[in-house]
């Protein structure tokens, strides 16, 4: 059996988001996501398109903290084109919110009072267009029950499956979120009116600590629930090209093991 | 020939209390910060503030400049949050929170001279709560959707930093990317640039850098030569923004007694003297290409 650590267990989790997501723009944001990313363009979904970070399209991934060389870049994406692209639903990200409730409504703004935040945040970002024009989903590298509140999250950035909150009732054009990969689990919207559901959990972890960590009732599939597939030896050796800097290692404290009951 | 050239005070004396400024760049990059000091020392107050946050924020936040901010985001990139800009919001600074492509409709509706432009982003949202952004418009056609109405960004001058200009007001953006510089002159009565250089029109050598030209002369009120003028944060491809300066400034929000002394050194110093204190013009130039 193979050694790997959670962090690469997450790449692996993170990158099915774009399995199926065909020649769009992808965006990861933080390292194990935009590895998730890499990986997907690098095994399964060669046609993605991915950036440097800043403004080029570049036909080999670019790993965290590295750049491209200049013979690799093949279109530019300036931030008007970006936004171009994204209102026109041919884009797929997955973002690192700060709070997310059962509604898959999500905060990068501010806790507390918005007036005068307890704590304030980066700002909304492009969080509300891009929740409302093309796919997201979500990556949590600590998944507890301030990250995942009960109620509302104090500031929605994002759209989510919540009727109360659309324009006559009718769901927003592009709203449609996918998964959430987080350090115990890998969830998505398939429950009842898309409510929260555990899809698979990580190699050690029991539904019930994933629901004990959360601020809501969770939903589950029928039956045993599939445990988070291990990466295999060849996207274990895929990661670590991709990823030359070593990036993943520093995400998650201590860079644990990916299989908690083998450690 | 026209002559628009001025000094950075010049610019300044051309502002006054209460006004809505946008300035340009995103960020960490190629915001005029030469021009934003220069406000920070000057006796300016009560403005409203809009852009793509970076230091220009914080500065004029800890400098007590801003009575609003119009933003979607404030960061220093590589440091996430920009520290004073922070502090500010957590002390009840007023702001109208946007998303960035909110934000550049409603800048692309005051260029059009429009009351509003119809979009679906802050649907589902509490953006839509603040009452700046509350009014909603129904689709005249069959499909009859309902959509958020952006009211009109116009503000009352644009900052912009640029690399080439020449005397009368034509300018060369040379970086990767533009960002919304363009749109944010056409929703303002008033354009300043300052400028790496200012230099002949025939050295613009324009038929071959056409479109790094993204606003013409007419919409430009004046033209500052500031070399360097964007530092700390970038100005590709002249220079990279300089992150061992960002992380000096950003740790200036740590303590009064940190910020009074970052503010004595690099705000409250001629612009001549800034030069010298941040390392001088070989190590600006020497600045190594960051990685996002």
């Amino acid at each position: 059996m193979t050694d790997y650590s959670l962090a690469e267990l997450l790449i692996v989790a993170c990158a099915e988001n774009w399995r199926d997501a065909g020649e769009v723009m992808a965006f990861g944001a933080g390292p194990l996501p935009r590895l998730g990313v890499n990986l997907a363009k690098s095994s399964f979904n060669p046609a993605l398109m991915t950036t440097d970070g800043e403004c080029f399209y570049t036909t080999d991934p670019i790993g965290p903290g590295c750049r491209s060389d200049p013979a690799n870049v093949e279109g530019w994406s300036p931030y008007d084109r970006t936004f171009n692209t994204l209102w026109s639903g041919k884009r797929v990200a997955m973002v690192g919110p700060v709070q997310m409730d059962r509604f898959g409504q999500a905060n990068i703004s501010a806790i507390g009072d918005h007036a005068k935040p307890k704590v304030a945040l980066v700002g909304a970002r492009g969080f509300p267009g891009n929740s409302v024009h093309h796919r997201n989903s979500f990556f949590l590298a600590a998944h507890n029950s301030r990250a995942f509140v009960a109620g509302e999250v104090d500031f929605v950035c994002m759209a989510g499956y919540n009727p109360a909150r659309w324009f006559d009732g009718k769901k927003p054009i592009g709203l449609d979120l996918g998964i959430i990969v987080t350090n115990l689990a890998v969830l998505d919207f398939g429950g009842p009116d898309h409510a929260i559901r555990v899809k698979s959990l990580h190699p050690g972890v029991t539904f019930e600590e994933v629901q004990d960590n959360t601020g809501f009732a969770l939903a589950r599939t029928e039956g045993d629930l599939p445990v988070t597939p291990a990466p295999t030896a060849e996207q274990l050796a895929l990661v670590d090209r991709l990823d030359p800097k070593g990036a993943r290692h520093k995400v998650l404290k201590d860079n644990p093991p990916g299989d908690r009951k083998a450690a | 020939m026209i002559d628009k050239r001025m000094t950075i005070d010049d610019i300044v004396d051309q502002l006054s209390d209460g006004m809505t400024l946008g300035i340009g760049g995103w960020g960490t990059r190629r915001k005029p910060m030469a021009l934003v000091r220069a406000i920070a020392r000057s006796g300016l107050k009560d403005l409203t503030v809009a852009a793509y946050g970076g230091p220009d924020f914080g500065l004029l936040a800890a400098t007590g400049k801003v009575r609003k901010f119009i933003f979607a985001f404030a960061t220093l990139d590589h440091i996430p949050n920009e520290p004073h800009f922070k502090a500010a919001r957590q002390a009840g600074l007023p702001v109208l929170e946007l998303d960035e492509g909110l934000f550049h409709w409603g800048l692309r509706a005051a260029a059009m001279r429009m009351p509003f432009l119809p979009t679906r982003v802050g649907i589902g949202t509490d953006l839509i709560k603040q009452p700046e952004l509350s009014k909603t418009v129904r689709s005249p056609f069959d499909d009859g959707e309902l959509f958020v109405a952006m009211p009109a960004l116009s503000l009352d001058a644009a900052l912009l930093h640029v690399h080439r200009a020449d005397q009368q007001g034509n300018t060369l953006t040379l970086s990767p990317d533009p960002f919304f510089d363009e749109l944010m002159g056409r929703a303002a009565d008033k354009v300043f640039v300052t400028a790496e250089k200012v230099v002949p029109t025939r050295e613009l050598n324009m038929i071959d850098n056409l479109r790094y030209n993204i606003l013409e002369r007419a919409a430009i009120s004046g033209v500052a030569e500031a070399p360097f003028g964007a530092h700390p944060t970038g100005a590709a491809p002249d220079y990279q923004l300089d992150l061992d300066h960002l992380k000096n400034y950003a740790a200036s929000a740590a303590s009064p007694e940190a910020w009074a002394a970052y503010r004595a050194k690099f705000v409250d110093t001629p612009e001549q003297d800034y030069l010298a204190a941040v390392g001088g013009a070989d190590h600006i130039g020497s600045l190594k290409i960051p990685s996002y």
